[in-house]
């Protein structure tokens, strides 16, 4: 279903204009880190790749979309749970995927083990730490076998130890074949995980630059601030 | 004073000894008011979370309405019944006035606003924190508000024995649709409507302690139903 194609993509809220006529197109391959300060319209990007929000004007195409299906998941700062066990957490989002009822199960089994929450998948999932929980959003996602999976600050309320487990889930999916989309506000994580950085600046695409790159010689001026700011040591 | 302690006693007898009157009066109370707030949750759940889930216009007016319908006076929903039940009335052709159908009829239009406003309320509170989750995951607006009052199940249990507490309580409604009719539509509180002017203070004293004890029990239940559920589903 890739490429991504976003054309003069603008979001504006009450008159105020989140995201100003971005033109991407994001394909296969690198991982993608979405880097900028608060409000520069990170989250809000992603939100309209997603699909959960509707661009004020611009166009969003999933280029190699068969039928318009599209296989594509996103995980949150604030993970969701339902309140059931963590096993049919998983299993919600795989019937909502359409996933056949026996199938749904095992494939929800299979991938909680995979995250290191075989042992606590009867449990209900609101009870779960904050990154078991994280996790569990990730093996939601994960089932659902997505082309595209876009992160949210995933490990932004997470304490260390749960921060390097998410990351390595992520490396996990990615090594599946999943192309990853992900904002954070850890420059050592956009460094680990990141390919390519897309650095957002008011609202606006400021620059795309492969990751050594741009934390060595940065294209805009606003970007070389950034890191400044972010890295005042350097 | 005296007399009431006599009366006391006399009811406290009256219970003990299950005495056949007695006990009449309170079945016939518990099966016209369990079925009002059967019926009024069948209705009024799936209504509160369409509402809550729903855009379409009209929406905010149907809220307020809703709200202020939790306040109606259960003497002017008797009335209304009343007409239409009656005879002359749009609905006289099935002649159920003056029977515990009517009662349920009066009961359940008493308890349904409460039972859907308050709903409502509750799952749109929920909604709030998972509309992205359910969206991203593929959700449509049918599946979010059946997925929203599964979760909000312990919460929805409170608000249906409110329900019932306002039914089993109300007395002014099944006096003029019921008619207070013994053995057919003699229900606790138009009984000790009844005793109370007639000077029979122990049969009215039985059934007020009764009365009392079944609400106290059911929001005991009610707040037992939630603390449990909270500490093992979060």
């Amino acid at each position: 279903m890739l490429p991504l194609v976003l054309d003069s993509v603008s979001f504006r809220v009450n008159g105020k204009t989140i995201i100003d006529r971005v033109s991407i197109e994001i394909g296969t391959g690198p991982r993608t880190i979405i880097l900028g300060s608060n409000g520069a319209g990170k989250s809000v990007l992603m939100r309209l790749c997603h699909g959960l929000l509707e661009p004020t004007s611009g166009s969003i195409v999933w280029r190699g979309a068969v039928n318009g299906h599209q296989r594509q998941a996103m995980v949150f700062q604030r993970p969701v749970m339902l309140r059931r066990s963590a096993v049919a957490n998983v299993v919600y989002g795989l019937k909502l995927a359409g996933v056949a009822p026996r199938e749904r199960e095992l494939r929800a089994r299979d991938v909680l083990e995979a995250v290191g929450l075989a042992s606590v998948a009867g449990r209900p999932a609101r009870v779960l730490s904050g990154g078991e929980q994280q996790k569990l959003a990730l093996a939601r996602a994960w089932a659902l076998g997505p082309e595209v999976l876009f992160l949210d600050e995933p490990t932004a309320n997470l304490d260390p130890g749960a921060t390097r487990d998410v990351e390595t889930i992520i490396g996990q999916i990615r090594a599946g074949g999943t192309k990853i989309v992900m904002t954070t506000h850890n420059l050592g994580q956009a460094k680990r995980l990141g390919d390519e950085i897309l650095f957002l600046s008011q609202g606006r695409l400021v620059e795309r630059t492969p990751v050594e790159q741009f934390f060595t010689k940065p294209a805009s001026a606003e970007a070389d601030a950034f890191i400044r700011g972010e890295l005042p040591w350097n | 004073m005296n007399e009431i302690w006599v009366a006391l006693g006399e009811a406290g007898r009256l219970i003990g000894g299950l005495d056949a009157k007695l006990t009449e009066i309170v079945f016939l109370s518990l099966r016209v008011s369990l079925t009002a707030v059967l019926v009024a949750s069948a209705l009024g759940l799936p209504l509160g979370a369409a509402i809550a889930v729903g855009r379409f216009p009209g929406r905010q007016a149907l809220i307020v309405i809703l709200n202020a319908l939790m306040g109606l006076p259960p003497v002017v929903v008797g009335l209304f019944v009343y007409l239409m039940l009656s005879r002359a009335g749009p609905l006289g052709q099935f002649g159920i006035l003056f029977t515990p159908a009517a009662m349920v009829v009066a009961q359940t239009i008493l308890i349904l606003p409460i039972v859907a406003a308050l709903s409502r309320q509750v799952v749109e509170d929920a909604w709030q924190e998972y509309r992205e989750q359910l969206r991203s995951l593929g959700a449509g607006p049918w599946t979010s508000a059946v997925t929203l009052l599964w979760d909000t199940r312990f919460s929805l249990v409170t608000i249906v024995l409110a329900g019932f507490g306002r039914a089993a309580a109300e007395v002014g409604a099944v006096i003029i649709v019921g008619g207070n009719i013994d053995g057919v539509t003699r229900v606790m509180t138009t009984a000790i409507a009844l005793e109370t002017s007639k000077g029979d203070l122990p049969l009215a004293l039985g059934l007020g302690v009764i009365l009392l004890s079944l609400v106290l029990a059911l929001n005991a239940a009610a707040y037992w139903v939630k603390e449990a559920a909270q500490r093992r589903y979060g």
